[in-house]
């Protein structure tokens, strides 16, 4: 098949399963609806797997499958083109996408077993997929700008997938809103793109990218990529956007780990990646892209010791770790950034569908303080989530560990990053570290603490299938992108697959100094260290019954109770914004829309009305008023002709 | 004392007849209810106009005025034979021929 077809039915694959499910949306067998949603997200998953095949085989300089079907718009010197180009970035992207999408489209026709509007949920799963590869693929802004509004679309549907409960309705409301507001943000800075160079096709913008960087604060450029960036904080859960993702929660499992985990919410690193040249000419924009991912990296994490919710946690754990993706964009280290897209993408989704096997298990409960000791009910689940756990720690070996520390030594190395970057960056993997042992402890280990009329049990074929896949991947996951100082010392000296590939597409850091072995390692060993040590604690707080956690939230109250409450952060946005926000609409709508706007129509229409009524009474159908008028006609012209 | 009395009547006279039954028609049919007196009421105005006509006619010398009337007398009569089977038809459906059960005719 030539290219064109093959992107062709990698696209309209999920888009034909979303119809088929969406017109049959009112059927419960959750087999068929599950088959054909698979299916087709299978195909599309084949069809990338050709087409990146095709990649390979092609010579390095001009790497990139570019096809276009039709103009879509034409306005003045503004052409878009409704196209798409599959290159090393998106290459790997759709990979991602389908074969993460199809493994946990495969979980859920389990796992949603029991649900009612299963038909409508697959029709909704493969509606996000189709939207996904239309952002990934779009080879400009506009493309990618109609994916990014429908993965926001299906994730507001998802969220609100049971929307009789009134709470998730709303976290699927909140989800919406505030994606908006960044989404707002995005299309300015793409009309700023435009008007500086007449063009928002990828490769245009990218070669017309100035070679010189610019400093200043107000340049359109700047301004441009800040915007870009606030629009990715609003996909990619960033302060000071991500306050919609822990709430995000409120969707079925696997949605959290398809959506809310391995594919949407990294759209926002993917843009920075796709215009790395445009950001690169912005070394300001990029600086307060590596503090705001610093910080959420912190931030979140910290927040994450404290959830008691076990999809809150690993829902506070993916913004932290998209939080070190955008530190990675933001020192330069583009491809670094996206090598952490996808071994994050591996083990939580891997740990979302983990949790989604437990929460199966525990029959809809959540609070891992009444887990416990579930590793001898679960032992696939365990064994699997246990995978995922090494791998977001960074322990040495598994997918994790080389896409972390790449970006850990790149904050500290790059002539654009900075020591206090890498020192939050550490602050952020010790403290993940910390929350994960944690979560790991009381959900697995140590004593059941399980309700006595809930019996855990193993999830059926269909649901560990995934985790196991899954699993394998976030242990070899990484092992393509090994660094140089490592692969020095392993038998056969592995390349660096990644860095290679991605090598052409990502501009280089100007000023970068060529490695110093010795404190490469010592960077690496002090945050090794530091997060196993920090696991430890965590094991020994939490793995035995001990009762120093209960000891130190005594003692750290204060401290305690801001981390509880999430730094009170929403109910400050409550205060400060949403609610200054509803007086004014509420001053809006008495005071000028109704009193004065409706007002102003009611007259027109009053006087219209009026002025009918009046004219309607010359035709009321009483004959002998028309005589009447008839009679007065005829005196009124007698007279006229009389007087005269 | 008769014979002093007696004015001869001229043009005016039966100008100012014709006007007064014609008025008396116009007023009939603007203010009547009965289909039928209305009816009545236009045939006066027809007959008050041949008297105009007539008297005309015969004090001009000219006869056209009195070929005119037969015109006129002709289709006063077919406009009474429409006019009543009309009238007869509402009569059937309504057992009443006021004029305001006519409104139904409206589309």
């Amino acid at each position: 098949m030539d290219h064109q077809t093959l992107v062709a039915v990698l696209l309209l694959a999920p888009l034909v399963g979303f119809f088929i499910n969406g017109f049959r949306y009112r059927k419960h067998n959750h087999l068929v609806a599950g088959a054909i949603a698979t299916t087709m997200v299978f195909i599309s998953f084949v069809c990338s797997i050709l087409l990146f095949l095709n990649l390979t085989e092609m010579k390095e300089e001009n790497r990139r499958i570019v096809v276009s079907f039709f103009e879509w718009l034409k306005v003045g010197n503004f052409k878009a083109e409704f196209s798409f180009v599959i290159d090393q970035i998106s290459g790997i992207m759709i990979l991602i996408i389908t074969g993460i999408g199809s493994l946990i489209h495969l979980f859920s026709i389990e796992y949603m077993h029991h649900d009612k509007g299963v038909a409508k949920y697959f029709s909704y799963l493969n509606l996000f997929v189709f939207n996904m590869l239309l952002l990934v693929l779009g080879s400009n802004l506009l493309v990618m700008f109609a994916g990014w509004e429908g993965v926001g679309l299906c994730s507001y549907l998802l969220i609100g997938f049971w929307f009789s409960d009134e709470s998730k309705a709303a976290a699927g409301m909140k989800a919406f809103i505030t994606n908006r507001i960044g989404d707002a943000a995005f299309l300015i800075g793409m009309f700023i793109l435009f008007l500086q160079f007449g063009t928002i096709d990828f490769a245009n913008l990218n070669g017309l990218a100035p070679s010189t960087p610019t400093h200043d604060w107000l340049n359109p450029l700047t301004i441009a990529c800040l915007l870009l960036f606030i629009g990715a904080t609003g996909k990619s859960a960033q302060i000071p956007l991500y306050v919609w993702l822990p709430d995000a929660m409120a969707g079925p499992t696997p949605v959290s780990a398809l959506i809310h985990a391995a594919t949407m919410v990294t759209a926002g690193v993917y843009m920075i990646v796709r215009l790395n040249p445009i950001f690169m000419a912005a070394p300001n924009a990029l600086l307060v892209v590596a503090i705001v991912g610093a910080a959420t990296a912190v931030i979140a994490a910290s927040i994450g010791i404290v959830q008691n919710d076990i999809k809150k946690v690993l829902a506070y754990s993916t913004v932290s770790q998209l939080g070190y993706m955008f530190l990675g964009v933001g020192v330069g280290a583009f491809g670094s950034a996206l090598f952490h897209l996808m071994t994050h993408a591996f083990f939580k989704a891997l740990m979302f569908l983990g949790s989604g096997s437990v929460i199966h298990a525990m029959h809809e409960e959540q609070d891992i303080q009444k887990m416990g000791g579930l590793k001898k009910y679960l032992p696939i689940t365990h064994l699997t989530f246990a995978m995922g756990w090494l791998a977001i720690l960074g322990f040495p070996g598994f997918s994790g560990f080389f896409s972390k520390d790449e970006i850990l030594w790149m904050s500290y190395h790059s002539p654009m990053g900075h020591p206090a970057l890498w020192v939050a960056g550490v602050l952020g993997a010790v403290m993940t570290a910390f929350y994960m042992t944690r979560l790991m402890a009381l959900t697995f280990w140590g004593e059941s603490r399980v309700p006595k009329n809930i019996h855990p049990h193993e999830s059926p074929a269909l649901m560990w299938i995934p985790l196991v896949v899954l699993a394998i991947l976030s242990v070899i996951g990484g092992w393509i992108g090994i660094p140089h100082i490592i692969s020095e010392i392993l038998p056969g000296h592995p390349a660096n697959i990644w860095e290679h590939w991605l090598n052409p597409m990502i501009t280089k850091i100007p000023g970068l100094a060529a490695a110093n072995p010795q404190e490469e390692w010592t960077l690496m060993g002090v945050s090794v260290t530091l997060v196993l040590l920090s696991s430890g604690i965590a094991f020994i707080f939490y793995g035995k019954a001990s009762e120093l956690p209960s000891k130190l939230s005594e003692n750290f109250g204060g401290l305690y109770r801001l981390l509880v409450d999430k730094y009170r952060v929403d109910e400050f946005y409550e205060k400060a914004l949403i609610r200054p926000f509803v007086w004014l609409s509420e001053n809006l709508w008495l005071h000028v829309d109704v009193s004065f706007i409706d007002r102003c129509t009611h007259w027109c229409s009053n006087f219209v009305k009026g002025a009918g009524a009046m004219a309607r009474t010359v035709q009321n159908g009483n004959l002998q008023q028309y005589a009447m008028y008839m009679a007065l006609g005829l005196v009124v012209i007698l007279s006229y002709i009389l007087m005269r | 004392m008769l014979n002093e009395a007696w004015i001869e009547p001229g043009l005016n006279h039966y100008l100012m007849l014709s006007a007064i039954i014609f008025s008396l028609g116009l007023l009939g049919v603007l203010l009547r209810k009965n289909a039928i007196v209305m009816l009545m009421s236009i045939e006066l105005m027809l007959n008050a106009v041949n008297l105009t006509f007539v008297a005309f006619s015969k004090y001009s010398g000219n006869i056209n005025g009195q070929v005119m009337v037969f015109f006129v007398m002709t289709i006063a009569a077919a406009e009474a034979a429409v006019g009543l089977a009309i009238v007869a038809s509402i009569f059937k459906r309504f057992k009443e021929v006021n004029i305001r059960f006519f409104e139904h005719l409206k589309g």
